[in-house]
């Protein structure tokens, strides 16, 4: 469903501000497979993720969705195939707006956008229907501006949206780092109700170990801009939190010896 | 009493102006100076063409596509080639100067003996009337042409206004909104923001147009200067409307900015009326437009202020 093959980022190229954010990543997802993306701070998880929806274009190599080269497709274009959740809460509605009118963007995700009326009753009755199946009451409140809801609502809603019409691949981005714990669980069932019921080919980055254990059937571990790990099936299965975190330690291990390797060259010959 | 009119004849042909910076302002949150040179360029286009013998409607409408038209080429500087926006209005705007000049042959157009739009609604009216040359409103004597001409610029703003809040209910006019409020969203969701604010500020600079080719027909001459000082009345005439209205949803959003340009014409007619100088009245305007912009942010200020020390 989704190819990426030997992807190269770098933002600022020739400053002191230099980041290799991409090293020849190459991924491969097949149809329906639910994938969590973890790693350290600056791995390249989030650029590998924006990357793929065309929020920049790559410096080499190509992007495959869906048997076409997306490689140098406009982010807006890339959109009519994925479905998105941000961190931010608030990056995946429009404030001002209500909820039905959001909803009602969202319903039309890709396709042409004329002078028909955004809203109509049917629209309107599964609207009411679906936003029903969230339990936060928010189906009364349908005209109300999306600006006045909580985090967890807004998140909740932005996946209702993301989904609405089914995207060939989902690019959830720690979409439950923001939100406090009660609402990080609802919006994490609910991911993975939405994503098993509609098979949805998934690659959702996280920061939390527990979410990395259990939910997916594939993991990968991102370092450095380069994909260090790549867990499956029956070994998927098995990884349990106190293997991540060793793995984890490893990585710090070898950083560390990287330094301190470094720092004792730069003792002795300089 | 025909001051009176006046003043309203003005402030509801000026609300296609105040509708045109709404769109710019409040829904892309960008400000477009190139109204000033939109507005004049609306003006320029519909007297060329009227003193050559074309229709007026035809004229208004070339005027209507020469403002979108302005509204296009900002957006595509701004989108495109990634200018500042304020800059992007200003190159447009600086560049209208001279098309205006060249579009009118000269810095002034009277249209004194042109047949308009104001014309046609002077005969409309005089019909409807009975051909009566005063009628009497609430026991005022007043002239039926000023009567006519202020039903047909109330009638053009109501018009507008509406057609407005149709086109913002649609898929593509929902989309601008949203663009506005949230561009990240907007792409997400398979839509080209660029390709919106190239749009809307096309829209918008159509209208601003629109108005400048109204004013132009009732006042009877189009000039190069008019332009001048437009953007911030506009400024005002929003900002006026959003204070009475209170409610920031789309149809209050467009009856408040139709609402604020008239009765910032009224107040001005009246300052003018006590003896203000008319060389003030850009100045005045712009101070009130920058206390109504800073005013939120003190009151909030005062208002946590006083919560904590209660």
């Amino acid at each position: 469903m989704l190819s990426v093959q030997q992807v190269r980022k770098t933002f600022n190229p020739g400053t002191p501000n230099e980041v290799r954010s991409l090293q020849a990543v190459d991924l491969t997802l097949e149809e329906g497979s639910f994938v969590i993306i973890i790693g350290t701070n600056g791995s390249g998880k989030s650029t590998l993720l924006n990357a793929v929806a065309g929020t920049f274009l790559v410096d080499s190599g190509a992007i495959l969705l869906a048997g076409r080269d997306v490689t140098a497709w406009p982010e807006y274009r890339r959109a009519g195939m994925i479905g998105r959740v941000f961190q931010n809460p608030f990056s995946g509605t429009a404030p001002n707006l209500s909820i039905a009118e959001n909803l009602a963007l969202a319903a039309r995700r890709g396709l042409g956008r004329g002078l028909t009326w955004a809203l109509n009753k049917k629209l309107r009755t599964e609207m009411r229907e679906t936003v029903r199946s969230l339990g936060m009451g928010l189906e009364d409140r349908l005209d109300n501006i999306i600006g006045s809801l909580s985090g967890g609502q807004r998140q909740a809603l932005t996946l209702l949206m993301a989904t609405w019409l089914k995207p060939k691949l989902l690019l959830l981005d720690e979409h439950t780092a923001a939100l406090d714990p009660k609402s990080a669980d609802q919006v994490i069932h609910l991911s993975s109700q939405i994503i098993l019921r509609d098979h949805l080919t998934t690659l959702m980055v996280t920061h939390s170990m527990q979410q990395a254990v259990n939910l997916g059937d594939r993991l990968i571990m991102m370092h450095r801009g380069r994909i260090l790990h790549d867990f499956q099936g029956a070994e998927k299965r098995r990884l349990r939190v106190n293997d991540l975190l060793g793995r984890f330690e490893e990585v710090r291990r070898a950083d560390l010896l990287d330094e301190s390797a470094a720092e004792m060259l730069r003792r002795m010959y300089v | 009493m025909s001051l009176l009119i006046g003043a309203l004849t003005i402030g509801f042909i000026l609300s296609l102006l105040a509708l045109g910076v709404l769109i710019s302002f409040r829904i892309f949150s960008f400000p477009d100076i190139t109204a000033e040179g939109s507005i004049t360029l609306g003006a320029a286009v519909t007297a060329a063409m009227l003193v050559k013998g074309v229709n007026p409607l035809v004229a208004t409408a070339a005027a209507v596509l020469s403002g979108f038209l302005a509204g296009a080429a900002t957006g595509v500087l701004h989108t495109r080639f990634k200018i500042n926006g304020l800059l992007s209005g200003i190159l447009v705007m600086t560049s209208l100067y001279s098309i205006n000049l060249h579009v009118m042959g000269r810095s002034n157009i009277p249209l004194m003996s042109a047949r308009t739009l104001v014309t046609y609604a002077e005969h409309l009216g005089r019909l409807l009337l009975g051909g009566a040359d005063n009628v009497s409103v609430a026991g005022w004597e007043v002239g039926a042409r000023d009567v006519s001409v202020l039903g047909f610029s109330f009638v053009a703003a109501l018009l507008v206004g509406l057609v407005l809040f149709t086109f913002f209910r649609t898929d593509l006019g929902t989309a601008m909104r949203a663009t506005g409020d949230n561009s990240q969203m907007v792409r997400a969701l398979g839509v080209s923001d660029a390709d919106m604010i190239v749009f809307g500020l096309a829209v918008s600079n159509g209208l601003v147009g629109l108005a400048g080719a109204l004013l132009a027909q009732y006042q009877g001459f189009a000039d190069v200067q008019m332009g001048i000082g437009m953007l911030v009345w506009g400024l005002a005439s929003v900002i006026i409307g959003e204070a009475l209205v209170g409610v920031r949803q789309l149809g209050y959003l467009l009856a408040g900015a139709v609402m604020g340009s008239v009765l910032f014409r009224l107040m001005v007619a009246i300052a003018l009326r006590w003896g203000l100088d008319p060389n003030d009245l850009k100045l005045i305007t712009a101070a009130f437009v920058f206390v109504a912009l800073i005013l939120p942010g003190l009151v909030d200020k005062m208002r946590t202020r006083s919560a904590a020390h209660a």
